[in-house]
């Protein structure tokens, strides 16, 4: 590795590096010296200051001055965050950190700002419909038809039609998360399984409830997809582009509950949890925790929030219910009144009663689907979001972690100077060089990790923060017009009425 | 204090009019201010008040219903008790639960369960207000003693609720007139008038109560339904506050919003409950207090029959003869003045009910197009402010 020594390239931003030699040619040239002369076991008193070692944000100079050393990123820690599919394509746009540094740091400010513009003329629609029932019993499931219309050029045709399970959608997911979420990108998540509502389906119920729940699946499988291709990166994503084009898809099995990957998932995250609680961060950014506050304060009021328009769902499908018995009662006390004109009266009303209890339940059902799982979705959205700000955590940690242990190894490599056993001296030394060599690269490595997964953060939250805005926006005025159109067919029903009733002699 | 809901047409004439002028809500009583204006030379003054309590409004009620020179008339039915222990109930549960929630949440629960605690309170004054304008308006009933003392006497009427045993007394009175009720009606009228009417008061008190519960059940749905809307403007304003993007205004305004709508939904609610919930709880009584006349009467023509076939064996075992036709006579005239005012008390009570539910049901539609206009002009003017921003 030291063969291929050269100077690391220039982000766009950071111009500022090269033109301060000072500072930096003093550590440059004494970690080249130690480099290069392994036996030169003196270290000069910088590499072991504290400040070579702590988090170096008010100083870029010297975090790229002490990168001299190339630490490449098919390094074997880097395998197991890979996903199983094929390595993805390189292009100048997917900050995926397989690819040659080049690309990681070429990414300047003016990219962000492309990457909007090329979003604005988004030019893709998916559905997911047809809901059909494949097998019996127990071994039963749901498939769905995706249907992909798109101009994109990724893309290998105009109009795609495939055929998917839910499994496979959380398939997706689970790749997805993999790849991409320890970098700091908000993955959305997908449905969330639900073993009552399936079991009825399976069972072959083919009354209201499981018609309900097929749809609101379906409805959440589409949001789902919508959401995930919105993100410029993951659209490019070739597990995604495999999922929405390829005619047949290996079946996830690793997302069933109580199989071998999904206990692993759950002591995984048990193991976070503890962590989290372990890991003290000194948050040298106010930015991050400002945001981390803010949506801590989101979550709460958008779970009180889902809450209550979850339970005005309910109350109002059971005005829905309510009211259509009353206008049974309404019309039975028409049929046994015996003033005719009363009589008629009466059955009007139980008829005007009749089309108001439809306005209800079509009023309930906006509540639900327009607002009642938007809230939903962007709960769950915002655990995805506490995960990346909790990955940035990790990352850091791993810095830290990494920082002392490479001040262990210089320790000991100090104390082999006391130790005298000449004979295997060299070779201690030759050892503890090698270690050394090793960790002050997982340092440089941890650190730019950080800086990347933190840059990353802060564009991520930008973008779902605009699409939080918009969807909101959106969904709150068409559940306003909802509204509107309901008082207006009231106005008609009652308008309708009144000179039945007038008309009572 | 005037709501009035089945108080139609009653000759309220310059001779007697009664009203319930104030009412004053106490610890677990509800005391009555009954005010009278009267020319009739029965009374000491032209103007007076008293206070009276529910058991006293019972009383007089359960004077009428014992007294046989009343068996012909459908009396009024008695007001309901007054029933505040599920409202109280609320309020004290909003008490203790006072450290849950934040200021402006408590304040506002406060206000609404104290603005429900009031509209039963008005509710239970309008129906003890009614039973006395309908004992007022009634030729006969007005002129009773009993009501006289209960307007004038402003002395406690030393009314005490029945006891125990009085109540025990009273269930198995009834259980033994419902049965014999039902005897009673097996009997056929050769009055057609009779017959028609016992057929059609079984039926349509059945349907009132049907309709009376399930109007009941759909009321409280949509009263959940408001307060639920009221839960989400709350909770549309925090994050409306803390909400770091364009989004606060947003959730401001929509916050707003439904505060108001809220409120008329609450109103519509409440509409309801007074102009068709009430008028079906009203009919419900009434339509059971005919039921009982033709009971009365009903009682009367066996009465009238046996004491018939008695004479007839008198007659011919030429035993206790006179005797015989004394009772022949007495159940005789009895079943007729009886079968009389009942007639015109039934032809009454029809053209009350069908002026009740027209005035209802008309005052009912206005009210819901009234509420119906101004939820969508609300929701028309905040929907133009937000399309208006974006």
């Amino acid at each position: 590795m030291s063969e291929e020594r050269e100077p690391p390239p220039l982000p766009g931003a950071a111009q500022t590096v090269f033109p301060e030699p000072q500072d930096a040619e003093d550590l440059f040239v004494s970690a080249a010296s130690a480099m290069e002369s392994p036996e030169a076991a003196c270290l000069s008193a910088e590499d072991i200051s504290p400040s070579s070692n702590g988090p170096r944000d008010d100083d870029p100079d010297d975090l790229f001055a002490e990168a001299t050393e190339e630490v490449s990123l098919d390094s074997p820690e880097r395998q197991p965050i890979l996903s199983d599919g094929p390595s993805p394509a390189i292009t100048p746009v997917t900050p995926v950190m397989i690819s040659p540094r080049v690309d990681v740091f070429d990414r300047s400010p003016d990219q962000d700002e492309d990457e909007e513009e090329n979003r604005d003329t988004f030019d893709i629609q998916i559905s997911v419909s047809d809901p059909e029932k494949v097998g019996d019993g127990m071994n039963a499931y749901m498939v769905y038809k995706v249907t992909t219309k798109t101009s994109l050029s990724i893309f290998s045709r105009d109009e795609v039609c495939v055929k998917r399970r839910f499994s496979d959608f959380l398939g997706l997911y689970s790749k997805l998360a993999s790849k991409y979420m320890h970098m700091g990108y908000i993955v959305p998540p997908a449905p969330e399984k639900s073993i009552v509502g399936m079991t009825k389906v399976k069972v072959g119920k083919e009354d209201l409830s499981s018609v309900e729940f097929v749809e609101k699946r379906r409805s959440a499988l589409e949001r789902y997809l919508l959401r995930t291709v919105k993100h410029p990166a993951l659209l490019k994503d070739p597990d995604v582009l495999q999922f929405l084009e390829s005619s047949e898809l290996p079946r996830a099995v690793s997302t069933q509950a109580l199989s071998g990957a999904g206990i692993l998932r759950m002591v995984n995250k048990a193991a976070d949890a503890v962590n989290k609680m372990t890991i003290k961060m000194n948050e040298s950014d106010a930015w991050f925790e400002e945001k981390q506050q803010q949506f801590e304060n989101l979550d709460v009021q958008l779970r009180k929030l889902h809450a209550s328009v979850e339970s005005l769902v309910c109350h109002r499908k059971e005005l829905s219910v309510n009211t259509a018995s009353f206008a049974k009662s309404a019309a039975m006390l028409g049929n046994s009144e015996d003033h005719t004109a009363l009589s008629r009266a009466l059955s009007q009303l139980a008829e005007v009663e009749e089309k108001i209890d439809q306005l209800h339940q079509d009023q309930s059902y906006a509540d639900f689907y327009l607002i009642s799982e938007l809230l939903g979705d962007y709960v769950r959205l915002i655990t995805a979001v506490k995960g990346v700000f909790d990955q940035r955590m990790k990352a850091w940690a791993k810095w830290q972690d990494a920082q002392v242990m490479l001040q262990r190894k210089r320790e000991a490599e100090a104390k082999l100077q006391y130790a005298n056993k000449p004979d295997k001296l060299q070779q201690a030394t030759d050892e503890i060089r090698e270690e050394i060599e090793e960790w002050e690269g997982k340092v440089q490595q941890g650190e730019r990790d950080f800086e990347q997964i933190s840059k990353n953060i802060r564009r991520e939250v930008g973008r779902f923060e605009k699409d939080r805005v918009k969807d909101f926006r959106v969904v709150i005025i068409k559940y306003l017009e909802s509204l509107v159109h309901t008082q207006q067919q009231l106005i008609k029903y009652w308008e309708a009425f009144l000179p039945e009733a007038k008309a009572i002699a | 204090m005037m709501l009035l809901a089945v108080n139609v047409d009653l000759q309220t004439d310059a001779t007697l009019q009664v009203d319930i002028s104030d009412a004053l809500s106490e610890r677990d009583k509800v005391k009555f201010t009954v005010h009278t204006k009267s020319t009739l030379p029965n009374f000491k003054q032209n103007e007076f008040s008293v206070v009276r309590q529910h058991e006293e409004f019972i009383w007089l009620h359960d004077s009428f219903v014992e007294n046989e020179e009343y068996a012909g008339y459908i009396i009024p039915p008695a007001p309901p008790r007054p029933d505040f222990d599920a409202s109280r109930e609320k309020l004290q549960k909003l008490g203790e639960g006072e450290g849950s929630m934040t200021k402006e949440e408590f304040t506002k629960m406060k206000q609404e369960l104290e603005a429900e605690y009031l509209a039963i309170f008005k509710k239970t004054v309008a129906m003890h207000e009614v039973f006395l304008c309908r004992v007022a308006a009634h030729p006969v009933l007005r002129k009773d003693l009993n009501f006289h003392v209960f307007l004038e006497y402003n002395q406690d009427l030393s009314v005490r609720g029945k006891n125990k045993k009085e109540r025990l007394e009273d269930f198995f009175k009834n259980v033994v007139k419902s049965a014999d009720g039902v005897l009673v009606a097996g009997v056929k009228d050769v009055d057609d008038f009779f017959e028609h009417e016992k057929t059609f008061l079984l039926e349509y008190h059945n349907r009132v109560k049907e309709a009376s519960a399930k109007s009941d059940r759909k009321i409280r749905s949509h009263k959940n339904a408001a307060d639920d809307i009221n839960r989400i403007a709350s909770t549309l304003y925090t994050l409306g506050t803390q909400d770091s993007t364009d989004l606060c205004k947003f959730f401001l305004k929509v916050s707003e919003l439904f505060e108001k709508t809220r409120k008329i939904e609450a109103r519509v609610a409440a509409d309801e409950d007074l102009k068709l919930a009430d008028l079906l709880k009203y009919y419900l009584r009434e339509s059971q207090a005919a039921k009982d006349l033709l009971y009365r009467r009903g009682r009367a023509l066996v009465d009238y029959e046996n004491a018939n076939k008695a004479l007839d064996k008198a007659r011919a075992k030429n035993k206790d003869v006179l005797q015989a036709e004394t009772t022949q006579q007495v159940c005789c005239q009895k079943f007729e003045k009886i079968s009389e005012s009942a007639k015109q008390e039934l032809i009454d009570f029809k053209t009350r009910r069908v002026a009740a539910f027209r005035k209802n049901l008309v005052e009912l539609a206005e009210l819901e197009l009234k509420h119906a206009k101004g939820n969508l002009q609300l929701l028309q003017s905040c929907l133009g402010v937000l399309k208006g921003d974006t």
